[in-house]
């Protein structure tokens, strides 16, 4: 796909998520408390409060926050797994860009899913069907996209398999019997399966070990070396941020406290938050 | 003394508002191939699971010009073909019949006849598990879903991984198609052998299941593919050898019948009006 790079690949505006029904105190985010999400009348939260960021191509985004500033329902929203509360988002090589993914009908929406993104989840038991063979699940991602030929779904599975560093010779097993670090590697390689311009990754490595951590995140690199895909990655970890991010965006409380270059953030951090986030890197 | 109490139903069982009811559904499910439309599946005399489906749907179209075969796998003679056949009369003035080729409505369970449905023919199907995304999601309101977005990447899956398994897909009967290339639908348990048959025949096919309360239908001259990859073909059953004892056919789908006392095996024509018929055909000089 030919795509012009100065032109932002994934464009989000003013996305908000909302749990709960909303009242006449809260109609307007300003109207809530200060340094809370929380409507203190109807209970409502405001999960992501006028969320706006651009997402080029070949570029990595990190999203860092603590738990419950909103960081996973952003990406679970920009997903489709849950929907939106207001706001709009735009892929320039979806109908050149004209069209608010969100107000996409559902088959499209799956098409989306399908043809121009991948997720990856924390809990691998949600991105992957766990009864099923590891070949069985980069399959079911190849068949969704249109492939329905066993010899080359296999053929593609064998090569995102060897990819992420897991035996060939274990492609027909269920991940069931993996361990978690190659769990989360059999869901990198079915998010991969369609060459997807764009990545979701949700807590990769949170629950891993070091030693497979490092090379989860090795393997993140590569894929955005050989490939060139635009990827989110939401972390609460500041040292995963570092290692893997262009730029970062800070979240709190359902809001963008700060975004810039993710060495400016780290080194001179300007918003409160940040600062006490950066100071607490062990 | 108390008076002697004669029962007096409706014509052919089922009340007027019922029978408008199950027709309407029907043509719904006619408009849109595949398609399950639910209706208010009533009670009938025989158990649920039983062929209550097929059998409301009978009753639903039957009148007195109609010629009605009952078969169950084949079989004219069958219990349950027989009872059902004894119901439909007694509450009708419809005749019965062996004969797929004189009957007008053909009420089957798990097979089509031999002899191909004619434009002016209904095959009415018993079906006792409508949904063929129920052996991947267990829940209704998801697979309604799945079949509106066309999300059927789960019943493939299970089609591969059954030929990574087994090196073939292992489904013998109720094999899943896609009707008019749209919904995927359950064919109920006939053998593969007659999935063919359902691919722009010249008469129509009505699917009940009185248990699950839906009704579906493909109508003459829609599309019928076989859910099939490339690289691994769609299969049917095949006899190569063997022929039927009782009337020397081998291009039929045939039973194997096992003797238990000589160990022998015998096949026979799962088809009894249709392998009758060729018996008479071969008596008769």
């Amino acid at each position: 796909m030919i795509h012009d790079e100065s032109r932002p690949l994934l464009s989000v505006r003013h996305l908000t998520k909302r749990f709960g029904k909303g009242c006449t105190a809260c109609s307007h985010p300003e109207q809530l408390p200060e340094g809370s999400n929380h409507c203190p009348h109807c209970g409502t939260v405001w999960a992501c409060n006028d969320i706006s960021f651009d997402l080029y191509e070949g570029e990595i985004l990190g999203i860092v926050g603590e738990s419950g500033s909103g960081k996973s329902s952003l990406v679970q929203c920009l997903y489709f797994d849950s929907s939106i509360t207001d706001g709009s988002a735009h892929i320039a090589t979806y109908q050149d860009g004209a069209a608010n993914i969100f107000r996409e009908s559902s088959q499209q929406k799956r098409y989306i899913r399908n043809h121009l993104m991948g997720m990856v989840y924390q809990n691998p038991w949600i991105g992957l069907r766990m009864q099923f063979s590891s070949g069985g699940n980069i399959a079911e991602k190849l068949i969704a996209a249109g492939t329905f030929n066993v010899h080359e779904i296999r053929a593609r599975a064998k090569e995102l398999l060897d990819h992420v560093e897991i035996p060939v010779t274990r492609m027909d097993e269920v991940p069931l019997h993996f361990s978690g670090g190659m769990q989360q590697r059999v869901q990198i390689s079915k998010a991969l399966a369609n060459h997807p311009p764009i990545l979701l990754l949700d807590e990769v490595t949170t629950g891993l070990d070091l030693s497979v951590q490092a090379r989860v995140l090795d393997l993140i690199r590569r894929i955005q070396r050989e490939s060139r895909t635009a990827m989110i990655v939401v972390s609460h970890d500041l040292g995963v941020i570092r290692m893997l991010c262009d730029r970062t965006m800070v979240m709190k409380q359902g809001r963008c406290i700060e975004a810039g270059l993710t060495d400016q953030i780290l080194e001179d951090p300007h918003h409160a938050y940040t600062q006490l986030l950066v100071h607490s890197l062990l | 003394m108390q008076p002697h109490l004669k029962q007096t139903y409706n014509y052919a069982f089922l009340d007027e508002g019922s029978k408008k009811e199950i027709r309407r559904t029907t043509l719904k499910a006619v408009a849109i191939p595949g398609y399950q439309v639910p209706f208010a599946s009533r009670e009938m005399p025989i158990g649920r699971g039983w062929g209550t489906g097929g059998l409301q749907l009978t009753l639903s179209l039957i009148g007195d010009q109609d010629c009605l075969k009952v078969i169950d796998q084949g079989n004219d003679d069958s219990v349950n073909a027989v009872s059902i056949k004894k119901l439909v009369q007694s509450c009708t003035e419809a005749e019965v019949t062996t004969d797929s080729e004189r009957a007008t409505l053909i009420q089957t369970r798990h097979r089509i006849p031999e002899v191909p449905i004619r434009a002016d023919q209904i095959l009415i199907f018993q079906v006792p598990l409508p949904e063929p995304l129920r052996m991947v999601e267990a829940k209704e309101r998801k697979t309604k879903q799945l079949h509106a977005e066309m999300d059927y990447s789960g019943i493939w899956l299970r089609l591969y991984e059954d030929i990574v398994k087994w090196g073939k897909i292992s489904i013998g009967a109720d094999y899943p198609a896609l009707a008019h290339k749209r919904h995927i639908f359950a064919p109920s348990p006939i053998p593969r052998y007659d999935l063919p048959k359902l691919n722009h025949a010249d008469g129509l096919f009505l699917f009940g299941a009185g248990r699950e309360k839906k009704i579906y239908a493909i109508p003459p001259y829609t599309d019928i593919e076989p859910l099939a990859f490339d690289d691994y073909p769609f299969e049917t059953e095949h006899f190569d050898g063997c022929n039927c004892r009782l009337c020397g056919s081998s291009d039929t789908f045939l039973d194997e019948i096992f003797d238990e006392k000589t160990g022998q095996k015998f096949y026979q024509c799962s088809d009894t009006g249709n392998c009758r018929k060729r018996q008479e055909k071969r008596h008769t000089p």
